[in-house]
């Protein structure tokens, strides 16, 4: 037996802002971040909800990679203003902290470590939740997952339940088409990774295989297109909006890898931003799944088109493409890269690797892990290193 | 081969569990003990209920208990004889297990959930010991 979840509506293409007309709401507590608003994006939002008459309040103090004090402050707030629909709008970080707003809101009771499966949370009786991405990448607009930064213990909090997958996501490219080059790619980046984790995970399904596929070919197509030509390409700005959504079903349906349980525990620690620190690892922990997981590789080589004389050229065609585009995008792929000193890194590499294996990532990786691996992994991907092992 | 549930069979876990290096490094943080409590289905006809100390990668005690009163435990895991039967020979992941409902955790879920690799070694370790199901 294993689920599907998934927003019960998704509102997607051109004008889908204006679902917001006809919201049934009185009190309206939109959750967000200072750039939203000074992008113009959240007046774009309080235009259409303004037609459905509704109270709003605006939390917008999300900090990227957010921190628990800033979920404890939006959820005192929200519980003052006792709202009866929560947004999400944003980044991933907006969308997760709107989530765990919620919970909180709604439970005040409840301790935010406690956001787990295995918790009923009792959600939807003071509060209705939507998510508006910003960005395209996380797909947190329609998964059950929260990651929240736990500053002083420098650890990501993992934290699921499909409690708190929104009701509504609302997939607007009007949001995204003037996103910058760094915005659009690392995020978009982030997206790709979830996607094949999807694919290659131990509890991968039909569901969300079909899913991850469809967000691969997506993504190949459409976002060196997105990236060369910003916001004159709104077609491809639309897909990937699409895609991003399409791989947070997939994995939130099946499970990341090790390669998010490594960019979690990079990021917590030197603070590196999730997609970068994602598209990083990316390379690393795909070659390290290789041997479980190349067939699985050679079948999306398929679906982008690649051709190989046998299955295993195949499958690392599809690694070579994966390089390819990460350079073509120029982003870090070795940690030297991001300024990050060797002698410091080495100094935390056991608490690197005790994150990483106290991750949800690991649960359903491909490949048995080990504390040795991690280790490897981190030191290879420091000098960018190919992984041999 | 020892008859699962059974005091023996908890005692030959214990004992594979101590020799499983795999387990010893992905639990050497873990604190806390359980009891595993088997409840009847058609195949069985009452209640079992094991006590099963952990503690940093061994397992110090364990053993068949008269009923769930006896000892107080940090943590509770049960389900049906049915699914602790898939869940010896390998059929149910334990971690799909608790999240499809087919067994039930009780205790302090931010601390178990990240000690997924233990619990899969845990489980694992379990398929290892020689079992005659009744």
């Amino acid at each position: 037996m294993w689920y599907f979840s998934s927003p019960k509506l998704i509102v997607f293409g051109e004008d889908a802002l204006e679902y917001l007309e006809s919201v049934k709401a009185s009190k309206v507590f939109i959750v967000t971040d200072k750039n939203i608003a000074s992008f113009g994006l959240l007046e774009k939002v309080l235009k259409h909800l303004e037609v459905s008459g509704v109270e709003v309040k605006v939390f917008d103090e999300v900090e990227p990679e957010p921190p628990k004090e800033t979920i404890f402050k939006g959820a005192e707030l929200a519980s003052q203003f006792k709202p009866d629909l929560i947004i999400g709008l944003g980044g991933g970080s907006c969308i997760d902290s709107a989530k765990a707003i919620r919970v909180l809101y709604e439970r005040p009771d409840v301790q935010i470590e406690e956001i787990s499966p295995l918790t009923n949370l009792g959600l939807g009786k003071k509060t209705k939740l939507i998510c508006i991405p910003t960005t395209s990448g996380t797909g947190a607009e329609a998964t059950w997952a929260v990651v929240i930064t736990d500053k002083r213990k420098k650890v990501k909090l993992e934290l699921a339940s499909r409690e708190v997958i929104s009701d509504v996501a609302i997939l607007d490219p009007e949001l995204v088409k003037k996103l910058p080059k760094k915005l659009t790619v690392e995020p978009a980046l982030d997206a790709l990774a979830q996607a094949i984790e999807a694919y290659i995970s131990q509890w991968k399904n039909d569901f969300s295989d079909a899913l991850a596929v469809k967000a691969v070919q997506l993504i190949f197509k459409y976002l060196p297109r997105a990236y060369k030509k910003g916001s004159s390409d709104i077609e491809a700005r639309e897909k990937m909006h699409i895609a991003a959504t399409l791989s947070g079903l997939a994995f939130s349906n099946s499970q990341v890898t090790i390669l998010h349980a490594l960019a979690h525990s990079a990021g917590a620690i030197f603070r590196i931003p999730h997609g970068r620190a994602v598209a990083l690892f990316t390379p690393y922990s795909l070659r390290f799944n290789f041997s479980k997981s190349w067939k699985l590789y050679a079948e999306l080589a398929e679906t982008i088109g690649l051709k190989a004389v046998s299955k295993k050229e195949l499958a690392v065609k599809f690694l070579n493409e994966i390089e390819k585009l990460l350079k073509e995008l120029k982003v870090a792929t070795a940690v030297k890269d991001l300024r990050i000193e060797r002698e410091e890194y080495l100094s935390k590499i056991n608490e690197l690797v005790e994150r990483t294996m106290e991750s949800t990532g690991l649960i359903a990786n491909p490949r048995e892990v080990t504390e040795d691996d991690v280790k490897k992994l981190f030191i290879y991907a420091y000098e960018g290193k190919n992984v041999d092992f | 081969m020892a008859k699962f549930p059974s005091d023996e069979w908890v005692k030959e876990f214990c004992k594979t569990l101590n020799q499983n290096k795999a387990y010893e490094e992905a639990a050497k943080t873990w604190e806390g003990d359980f009891l595993f409590i088997i409840t009847p289905d058609e195949d069985l006809d009452k209640e079992y209920v094991f006590y099963v100390d952990l503690w940093h990668g061994k397992c110090r005690e364990a053993r068949l208990l008269s009923n769930r009163e006896e000892k107080r435990t940090e943590y509770i895991y049960e389900g049906k004889y049915s699914n602790w039967k898939k869940l010896i020979k390998g059929e149910i992941d334990p971690i799909k297990g608790l999240l499809t409902r087919k067994f039930k955790l009780k205790g302090n879920m931010s601390k178990v959930m990240r000690a997924t690799k233990a619990a899969k070694e845990l489980v694992k370790t379990a398929s290892l010991v020689p079992t005659d199901f009744i």
